[in-house]
């Protein structure tokens, strides 16, 4: 195709026409409901989102509180229901909220928007796949009034096939979410293949897609395993067939190969899009070209493919023989080589940048350490004979959720307040954010850090009751805890503040060069109005863009 | 034709609206930029959706090797229950159902509408054809009580099988010697039936129940081109909705052509 004729000054003119945006397009709730349009979808994925992560928030802190004191602490929590508030807490978080989190939230808006396409390439399998998110999320919470699951997040056999809780419907539950994240994989995939601009190759993509491309991967290639697993499940609590269950010729540890065989590659699902919102924000608010952008986009795809081949180091105390723990330990060891590159890279982007502390950076920064950590001390945990000594303690607790929490959530609100003025058309109060995000930085870390030292001590994971030794540090992490509720909930506050204002989002208001700057805040029905011609790689030209009083965000000036 | 319509697409016309054009082909979707445009990113999805269906069932499949190689006994004593003959007639049924399948592309794309009609029709019939010899399998199955776990408590012993009794005569000929010395009980010791038999049944009716579901998945698909194709939608420029339903088609064939020989021709 050739380029289009528009010149960069036409696609970045700072006085756009009063036209309709997307959110004025259509009217009406069942313009929502049944709209094909991918922003739309975005933001209907982003609040059903943000309720559950609300409402696994509330489980963790129940969880948290729960341990301010040795014993019952809270009346009306039993022991039994402290393992369902952590099976919830986990199920929730996992299956509803970091996995669609980054790609269907954030993913759904700005993919085709980076790419210079008017939507995704099937936009009702793309309705499909919310709508079966919703299907599913109903049936985690129908099960939770038919009598929560008390079984962890991970189903194990054969304790999920006795236990009297119902474990069916969170089972089907978790198996419709997997077909909805499936679609959403393929129809990301194909997009990415088959939409992009006139003019943007495969390294002229923005790091972002990079991400969502190994994340699709991931999804399509793993998710499927987990549905059958799950329907294995099923058919063995509702039928006893047998295949898992010991009492009758079954092997429990098959399940657990079938479940890490889809749950390892799960993890990077999870954190490979942060790895992408990370690399969206540090060039822009380090106004710097991206250090080692094809090491950046060839280690996410490098991540995805080693990722298949580590699921059995959650296995060391299984029985799995040593000679399988030693391939897998090792494989484990090579994913730390892609991560690093990562790591160093935008550390290099940083270097004798112009750094904006901005909300955004703020958090893209809190990633950065916070990552670090989680990403470390999951080296710790592939060492086979420390391994053996941490297993199911706290310290598993706090590296994964250094990862997931500090890596993937912090990433995906960092993405949020990048993204929020171009999803809304607003801004939000710059100084209550960079409030908000310190409090969740704060938090996060004196939340989890303590958990690290409980573990090395023996503190073992998901008891209700604990040592007296235990319980300064326990009190530690349940303050860190409410630390970060009530920095989440600061941050509700002012994003929904901000929505209350009128209009005032410039097109490009961080000074950002990927395409979806080029176009309206919020932007219109079909994305942009001429299909944006791509000219440069993602993170060029920072020094054409200048900062205009007027227009309250930045505008190309040509050279004089 | 074809490439005049994508550059006017690519170039000249975007540049003269403010909005993009309506598609003027009636069933290219409003993101795209010409048939052909649309086809591919379909053709690259479905093979996609081939793949997560490949693996969906490669969880069956990866149970299948570990407990066959750790119970051989239960799959050869086992595989006597099934009949041959019918597990080989619904292969031939959905190879046939295959061929009329790709066939039905070529007519698509040639504008043969009755054809392609009638092809569809024979490739449902097909499917319906080798779910009612699923229906008989499986009845006769349920009367000799031959299921999954502790449902399984089968009406005969496999050496009473035809079966079993034309492949091993010399161990029929023990078998019956020992009947009329010691009865029944006799006869099972010298052909005892392994532990956990019923983990194949297990199997069985799981890979084949669930490739049973994609196959009515299938009818549904192809009702729903029949009705395409009645109202002549397809032609040269459009007709990817009946290449993928056949790819699916094939998919689904491909299972069975497994799961025929790994279940039913055990030896």
């Amino acid at each position: 195709m050739a380029a289009p004729t528009t010149t960069a000054d036409q696609v970045l003119d700072p006085h756009p026409t009063k036209e309709d945006n997307y959110f004025t397009a259509e009217k009406g709730v069942l313009s929502w409901i049944f709209t094909l349009d991918h922003k739309r979808i975005g933001v209907m994925y982003l609040c059903s989102v943000m309720t559950m992560f609300a409402l696994g928030g509330l489980f963790a802190l129940l969880v948290r509180i729960e341990h301010w004191t040795a014993g019952p602490t809270l009346d009306f929590v039993t022991p039994d229901m402290y393992n369902q508030f952590f099976t919830l807490h986990g199920a929730i978080m996992v299956f509803l909220v970091i996995i669609p989190g980054i790609p269907a939230a954030l993913g759904n808006f700005v993919l085709p928007l980076h790419l210079g396409a008017k939507d995704v390439a099937f936009p009702k399998l793309n309705l499909m796949s919310y709508h079966m998110w919703l299907l599913g999320a109903a049936f985690l919470v129908l099960s939770m009034v038919l009598g929560a699951a008390d079984t962890g997040w991970t189903f194990y056999t054969p304790y999920s096939t006795t236990t009297t809780t119902a474990v069916i419907p969170a089972l089907f539950g978790a198996f419709i979410l997997g077909f909805s994240s499936i679609f959403t994989g393929l129809n990301f995939m194909t997009t990415i293949h088959k939409m992009r601009a006139p003019g943007q190759s495969w390294f002229r993509l923005p790091l972002f897609l990079w991400a969502i491309y190994a994340t699709a991967l991931i999804q399509v290639l793993a998710t499927p395993v987990l549905g059958i697993t799950l329907l294995m499940l099923i058919v063995e609590r509702g039928l006893h067939i047998g295949i898992f269950d010991p009492a009758l010729g079954g092997d429990p540890v098959l399940m657990q190969h079938f479940f890490w065989f889809y749950s390892h590659p799960a993890v990077y699902i999870m954190v490979v899009p942060a790895f992408g919102v990370v690399s969206e924000i540090i060039p822009v608010f380090s106004r710097k070209r991206m250090f080692g952008y094809k090491f950046i986009a060839l280690s996410s795809v490098a991540i995805a493919g080693l990722g298949f081949l580590v699921w059995g180091h959650h296995m060391f105390t299984s029985g799995q023989s040593v000679v399988a723990s030693t391939i897998f330990s090792s494989i484990t060891f090579l994913i730390a080589i892609p991560t690093a590159i990562k790591t160093f890279n935008w550390v290099g982007t940083m270097y004798k940048g112009r750094i904006h502390l901005d909300t955004p950076m703020l958090y893209a920064l809190a990633f950065l350490w916070v990552f670090t950590i989680g990403g470390v001390t999951g080296i710790f945990l592939a060492v086979m004979n420390v391994d053996i000594h941490l297993h199911d303690t706290y310290f598993v607790v706090a590296h994964f959720h250094y990862v997931m929490m500090g890596g993937a959530i912090t990433a995906f609100f960092g993405g949020l307040h990048y993204w929020w003025p171009k999803m809304f058309g607003r801004m939000y109060n710059e100084k209550q954010g960079r409030i908000g995000s310190i409090g969740v930085f704060l938090g996060l870390n004196l939340t989890f850090f303590p958990q690290f030292i409980m573990g090395t001590r023996g503190m073992p994971r998901r008891y209700y009751n604990y040592l007296d030794e235990f319980q300064d540090l326990h009190r530690l992490s349940t303050i860190g805890a409410l630390l970060m509720g009530v920095s989440f909930l600061f941050t509700a506050y002012y994003l929904i503040a901000s929505l209350r204002k009128k209009h005032d989002a410039p097109m490009n208001p961080w000074g950002a060069t990927t395409l979806e700057w080029t176009t309206t805040s919020p932007p219109p029905y079909y994305n942009f109005h001429k299909t944006p011609p791509v000219t440069q790689g993602p993170y060029d030209g920072y020094e054409k863009l200048w900062y205009d009083e007027k227009v309250g965000g930045y505008i190309e000036k040509k050279k004089d | 034709m074809s490439q005049t319509t994508a550059d006017a697409h690519g170039d000249g016309h975007d540049d003269d609206h403010d909005h993009y054009p309506v598609n003027e082909y009636p069933y290219v979707a409003h993101h795209f930029d010409s048939p052909e445009h649309q086809f591919e990113a379909g053709k690259f999805g479905i093979w996609l959706f081939l793949v997560t269906e490949v693996l969906f069932f490669s969880g069956l499949f990866c149970a299948y090797a570990i407990y066959r190689a750790m119970r051989p006994e239960v799959f050869e004593y086992a595989h006597y229950y099934l009949d041959k003959n019918l597990g080989a007639l619904n292969t031939i049924v959905l190879l046939v159902s295959s061929f009329t399948a790709a066939w039905a592309v070529r007519a698509a794309r040639l504008r043969q509408k009755n054809l392609l009609m009638l092809l569809i029709v024979i490739t449902i019939g097909c499917a319906f054809t080798f779910m009612g010899v699923k229906y008989f399998e499986y009845s006769h199955k349920f009367h000799d009580q031959l299921l999954w776990g502790l449902n399984f408590n089968p009406a005969h012993p496999a050496w009473e099988l035809p079966s079993f009794q034309a492949k091993h005569p010399e161990l029929y000929a023990k078998i019956q010697e020992a009947l009329a010395a010691g009865g029944p009980e006799a006869a099972a010791k010298v052909m005892p039936q392994p532990a956990n038999t019923h983990v194949f049944f297990s199997i069985y009716f799981f890979m084949t129940g669930l490739h049973g579901v994609h196959v009515i998945g299938g009818i549904v698909v192809w009702i729903w081109m029949l009705i395409k194709a009645a109202k002549n939608q397809f032609g040269p420029k459009y007709f990817g909705p009946i290449d993928f339903a056949a790819l699916y088609w094939h998919l689904v064939d491909l299972v069975w052509i497994y799961l025929f020989p790994l279940l039913y021709l055990i030896s």
